[in-house]
């Protein structure tokens, strides 16, 4: 399997980059290393769902969005998604919906805690296939 | 070899570098690091040096781009530093204050020695875990409607002392008596009052603790016996947390918003994490009453969780509160801006002083140093690790000269998270820090490893270096016994 994502080292922070042989998977990859910076994903089950609408100036300001909408459900309602359907991405906008389950502590271990996704370091890009880079505030 | 900073920076002195304007073209201040030499290596290697510079950007900067001896690679600001804007015509900038608004440290004392707590630290340490929640997704034992979460905006620390968590006089010896004016719950979103309901009275993880110490040198007699440490062998507590999910989504919306008002005013910046607006507009003004409930959302918390705190000790020395002292000594944030006073070319100015992990140092004489520090000056907490020493120091004249009344705000880390936790086990930090008389709970084990001593500066060199710059004196040192984290 094409690698989906790596973590970036960084001094006080964490950063990811993403991959996809598409924008939307790029996107989903994204989001799934977010998730795995919290926990263990093998270690959820996809048992809720959740859509997801986004729109933005730019589509680096979209990453940044979508990325942060993803951490405040994690803060707000405690939901780990493992996977993510993008269904729709241009510049402006995004649809998707994202499949996880609730926290639940006697089956996931939280490893850190994610504070925001940042602008530092922000790529959106298509060297050869699609590539996404976020720093995020840890 | 020579040095790769050599021939970019200045000395001005063995504390003191200078990045000039001519560093970066944008710049339209000179940048100016407090360091000792031995240090700059590593804070050239961090991109450091960069993120002073593109500060310098920012519109109606004055005097200098400053960096704290704790300097290190953050994301747009560098983390560790200070950056004074006019308010007539420069700007303010969420990210010059970073994402946990009024992350800060308060520090009590107890009328107990070493040998008394060492006896029950196990049993102590235990009880302080049960009744702090803390850790990731731990949730506060506090119930607020959003209702009363905007009181809670609004009034800071005075909301908990109402509700009969801690004391007035606590908030005497609190920075800005524990709430900022200005705060307008209008002007923060629905999802910030969301994340910040369930997590009010929660320690929260990352580098957050709270630690039992016992003070082990004093340098200034008279100035610790003010602050009601009386000698070497008192013990301490320090609590360092700030302002939660509630703060964190305050700075995302608005970084968010000030992208915008970036374009809208025309605004040149070398990183998009550096938005900002003109401290006057109406976006400038909005985040500033956003930014002010999240201080207040922050002391709040910190208030809660000194008064479980002296539950704990009550409890488990079967002591009574008057008998265990527990009073505070002080409360300082450094992640915040404040508009405050300062002579820039002969005539007083009003500024919007950033300090991104940077602490306030007003010294003696100073009206908004409280009245019993009024001889003395602002006491300023230096937390370290949690295997080293933290710090009590004060605030000086020359700090209002040089630093925007700025000092240095801990140790500063110089090893990634994921290469701490490549490098040592959770487990054995919890070896070697038992080896040192140190116990420690904390949630996970991988997030003891990302926050081990070998992972920080030592803060005595940080310490050294604005001591000896005159930003801030030394008073006392304390070293951890015990600690819990996230």
């Amino acid at each position: 399997m094409e690698k989906e994502f790596e973590i970036i080292d960084h001094t006080a922070d964490v950063g990811i980059r993403a991959y996809g042989a598409s924008m939307n998977q790029a996107f989903a990859n994204a989001a799934k290393a977010l998730f795995s910076l919290i926990t263990e994903l093998d270690d959820v089950d996809e048992v809720l769902h959740r859509d997801i609408e986004l729109v933005a100036p730019d589509q680096e300001s979209l990453l940044v969005e979508w990325l942060n909408e993803l951490i405040y459900i994690f803060d707000a309602e405690n939901i780990i998604f493992k996977r993510f359907d993008i269904t729709q991405l241009n510049s402006t906008r995004l649809k998707a919906r994202g499949y996880g389950e609730k926290v639940d502590s006697s089956k996931h271990k939280l490893k850190i805690g994610v504070k925001a996704a940042t602008y530092h370091m922000l790529k959106v890009d298509k060297p050869s296939g699609y590539q996404v880079q976020v720093l995020f505030d840890i | 070899m020579p040095a790769l900073w050599q021939g970019i920076l200045k000395k001005i002195d063995d504390y003191r570098w200078q990045i000039p304007k001519s560093y970066k073209e944008g710049m339209t201040v000179p940048g100016l690091i407090f360091a000792s030499e031995s240090m700059l290596d590593h804070i050239w290697q961090d991109q450091v040096f960069q993120q002073v510079a593109n500060v310098a950007f920012l519109p109606g900067i004055v005097g200098h781009s400053l960096a704290m001896p704790d300097i290190h690679w953050g994301y747009g600001f560098p983390i560790g530093g200070v950056a004074a804007t006019r308010v007539k015509d420069g700007v303010i900038s969420p990210g010059g204050v970073g994402f946990d608004i009024n992350c800060g440290v308060r520090l009590l004392r107890a009328n107990l020695t070493e040998e008394e707590v060492r006896a029950k630290i196990e049993q102590l340490i235990a009880e302080l875990y049960v009744n702090i929640p803390s850790g990731l997704g731990s949730e506060g034992k506090i119930r607020v409607s959003e209702k009363e979460l905007n009181e809670v905006l609004i009034k800071g620390s005075w909301w908990a002392v109402e509700k009969g968590f801690g004391e007035a006089e606590d908030i005497v010896v609190t920075e800005e008596s524990g709430c900022l004016k200005g705060a307008n719950p209008d002007k923060v979103s629905s999802k910030a009052k969301k994340r910040g309901v369930p997590q009010l009275g929660t320690l929260g993880s990352g580098n957050h603790f709270l630690e039992v110490e016992v003070v082990d040198e004093i340098y200034d007699q008279d100035a610790a016996r003010a602050m009601g440490i009386s000698d070497v062998g008192q013990v301490l507590i320090l609590i360092h947390t700030g302002s939660r999910g509630f703060g964190h989504e305050v700075c995302s919306d608005y970084v968010r918003l000030l992208g915008e008002a970036v374009k809208k005013y025309g605004i040149n910046l070398p990183d998009r994490q550096l938005a900002c607006a003109p401290v006057n507009s109406p976006e400038g003004q909005d985040y500033l009453q956003a930014m002010a409930c999240a201080a207040n959302y922050a002391w709040t918390n910190r208030q809660c969780i000194t008064h479980w705190t002296r539950e704990s000790l009550v409890k488990v020395f079967g002591k009574s509160r008057e008998e265990l002292g527990l009073e505070q000594i002080y409360d300082v944030c450094h992640n915040i801006a404040k508009i405050e006073e300062y002579p820039i070319d002969g005539k007083k100015q009003k500024l919007c002083v950033h300090r991104k992990g940077a602490t306030r140092a007003f010294p003696a004489g100073h009206p908004d140093v409280p009245d019993v520090y009024q001889d003395i000056g602002q006491p300023v907490l230096i937390p370290g690790d949690m295997g080293r020493c933290s710090y009590v120091a004060l605030g000086t004249e020359m700090a209002m000269k040089e630093s925007f009344g700025s000092t240095c705000h801990g140790a500063g880390r110089v090893q990634s998270r994921a290469a701490a936790k490549r490098s040592l086990r959770g487990s054995d930090v919890v070896k070697a820090l038992a080896a040192k008389g140190i116990t420690v709970k904390a949630e996970s084990m991988g997030s003891l490893a990302e926050e081990a001593s070998e992972a920080y500066k030592d803060v005595t060199e940080v310490v050294e270096v604005t001591h000896k710059a005159g930003l801030s004196r030394k008073v006392a040192r304390a070293i951890p016994i015990g600690v819990i984290k996230g």
